[in-house]
């Protein structure tokens, strides 16, 4: 059995916001699920499914389907950080494809900036019962800090540089000029990255996604339900998850689940990575870019910095057009969740909605991925790959 | 430069990890060991991830070992090295390097077991390690 075909995104949105002090946690959910049923053309009294991760309040789903007022027959609160959201297209897909639901309701929204968390640099505790926290926290582990050694090893064994990192924040700047919601739109040059001040070696602030309020929302639909809409079908192919942990001590930050979701999703859309188009990879730091790619087979292990190098990520000039809206780097990282606007660009790229300046031409083919928790400690691994019909 | 140390939150022992911990305030840094696989594993646990056995015994390591990764936090007042140190017994595990040169600091350097006291005055210490 496969969910090649299943099921088709028929509905995204990406909130505006960019620092949200005057919505709710529950109120920018809703606008996003609003959004998204806009551009859908349905309502939310045609959702049956909904899907949410750890940033919905309350408990699991329960709370903002209250607020919502949604009646339903699935639901999904499974928790995997920030790649959730791409994990939970597949999930939604295997939802409709099992008949279980037609309209699946994906959302995600934070308010970091507008609660002044310091999301990078600051431990994060979650929990004397979490097993792992009582050998990490004292250490200060934080989110820069453990991307940050997996930078250093990738130096260490493959060679890679900062300027080759810095090539991805460059691309990702190229594409944020354009994107009039994007928190970054200066157009940065690799000098500028490596010159910019050291957070966590060998992390530099430019190395670093922004931290961003918002939110977004995805509809998954079934097939018979997308063909009654107006919008162009976006049909789900292919969908892989994975986690990877420290394996009881034999840790290997070299590489990331990718290695596990990418080819599950490539067998299940009978595709491969030369043929995808445009590609949406999940962009914490510059590090996370490019330990993807090569993960997900868009290059050989370990030849990543070379890769990325030269602008081949910019669209109209490279190769391998990522990120087109500017992504996590300049455009917006949502609760310090990436995976879903991961999608949402995607979605525009297969329509033909993104920037002219940034569109890729006759985009039929295309991929998001997501990471999500930490590579440096335990991390859920998402991918998705979307078809144009 | 050798700059000042940060201090270290409690860790909080639970039933699992009581005898990992009372070890600590003796000196000594155990690693799991399944008596079912034979393989090591850390962090410790009722349950050999390699294997899936509950026979589990803590053995003593060496304390010596080599850093596998490492980050300084510039960002944080004081700044400190994070690292990844893999024991001479096999598994990697996750520590602070203090007592150092932050800007000397490099993958595959030897360095050996110093634990560190921790906030509260009858919390464990932590395993932490310096150049050896």
């Amino acid at each position: 059995m496969s969910i090649n075909g299943k099921a088709y995104i028929a509905g995204v949105y990406e909130h505006p916001t960019r620092k949200a002090t005057d919505k709710s946690l529950a109120q920018l959910h809703a606008e996003s699920a609003l959004g998204a049923l806009k551009d859908a053309g349905l309502t939310k009294d045609d959702v049956d499914g909904y899907f949410c991760a750890g940033d919905a309040p309350g408990l699991g789903p329960l709370s903002l389907v209250d607020y919502m007022g949604l009646k339903l027959k699935h639901l999904d609160a499974t928790e995997t950080g920030g790649s959730s959201y791409v994990l939970h297209v597949g999930h939604a897909a295997e939802a409709i494809a099992m008949g279980k639901c037609s309209v699946a309701l994906i959302t995600l929204a934070g308010r970091p900036r507008a609660e002044g968390m310091a999301t990078g640099t600051a431990p994060r505790n979650y929990g004397s019962s979490a097993p792992d926290v009582a050998f990490e926290f004292p250490f200060g582990p934080t989110v820069v800090n453990m991307y940050a050694m997996c930078a250093q090893r990738h130096m260490y064994e493959y060679g890679t540089t900062s300027e080759q990192l810095a090539w991805i924040k460059v691309a990702a700047s190229h594409h944020a000029q354009y994107n009039e919601d994007a928190m970054l739109k200066n157009v940065v040059t690799v000098d500028e990255v490596v010159n910019s001040p050291m957070i966590a070696d060998p992390l530099h602030r430019l190395d670093c996604c922004v931290i961003s309020d918002g939110g977004g929302a995805i509809i998954v639909t079934s097939p018979e339900v997308a063909k009654t809409l107006k919008r162009p079908l976006v049909k789900v192919i292919g969908a892989g998850e994975a986690p990877k942990h420290q394996m009881g001590g034999k840790v290997d930050l070299t590489y990331s689940g990718a290695v596990w979701s990418g080819p599950m999703a490539f067998e299940e859309a009978h595709v491969k990575p030369t043929d995808i188009k445009y590609a949406s990879i999940y962009d914490s730091f510059t590090i996370t870019v490019l330990m993807q790619l090569e993960d997900l087979g868009f290059c050989e292990k370990g030849k990543g910095g070379a890769f990325v190098s030269d602008g081949n990520l910019i669209a109209g000039t490279g190769k391998l057009p990522f990120n087109t809206d500017g992504g996590g780097l300049c455009n917006n990282h949502p609760a310090n969740r990436g995976g879903l606007t991961k999608v949402i660009e995607a979605v525009r790229q297969l329509r033909g909605e993104a920037h002219p300046n940034v569109q890729v031409q006759n985009c039929d083919l295309a991929l998001a991925h997501g990471t999500g928790g930490s590579l440096g400690t335990r991390h859920g691994s998402a991918t998705v790959i979307m078809e144009r019909e | 430069m050798t700059v000042k140390q940060r201090t270290f939150p409690s860790p909080i022992a639970d039933p699992d990890t009581e005898q990992f911990w009372t070890a600590a305030k003796d000196g000594k840094l155990m690693v799991g060991s399944c008596n079912s696989c034979g393989e090591k594993h850390y962090y410790p646990r009722g349950i050999c991830p390699h294997c899936g056995a509950q026979d589990i015994t803590l053995v003593e390591a060496s304390g010596k070992g080599e850093i596998y990764s490492w980050s300084v936090l510039r960002r944080a007042d004081p700044p400190f090295a994070i690292a990844y140190v893999t024991l001479d017994e096999g598994p990697t595990m996750m520590t602070n390097i203090i007592e150092c040169d932050l800007d000397a600091l490099s993958i595959g350097q030897r360095v050996k077991l110093k634990f560190s006291e921790t906030e509260e005055a009858d919390g464990p210490p932590v395993p932490t390690f310096v150049l050896d």
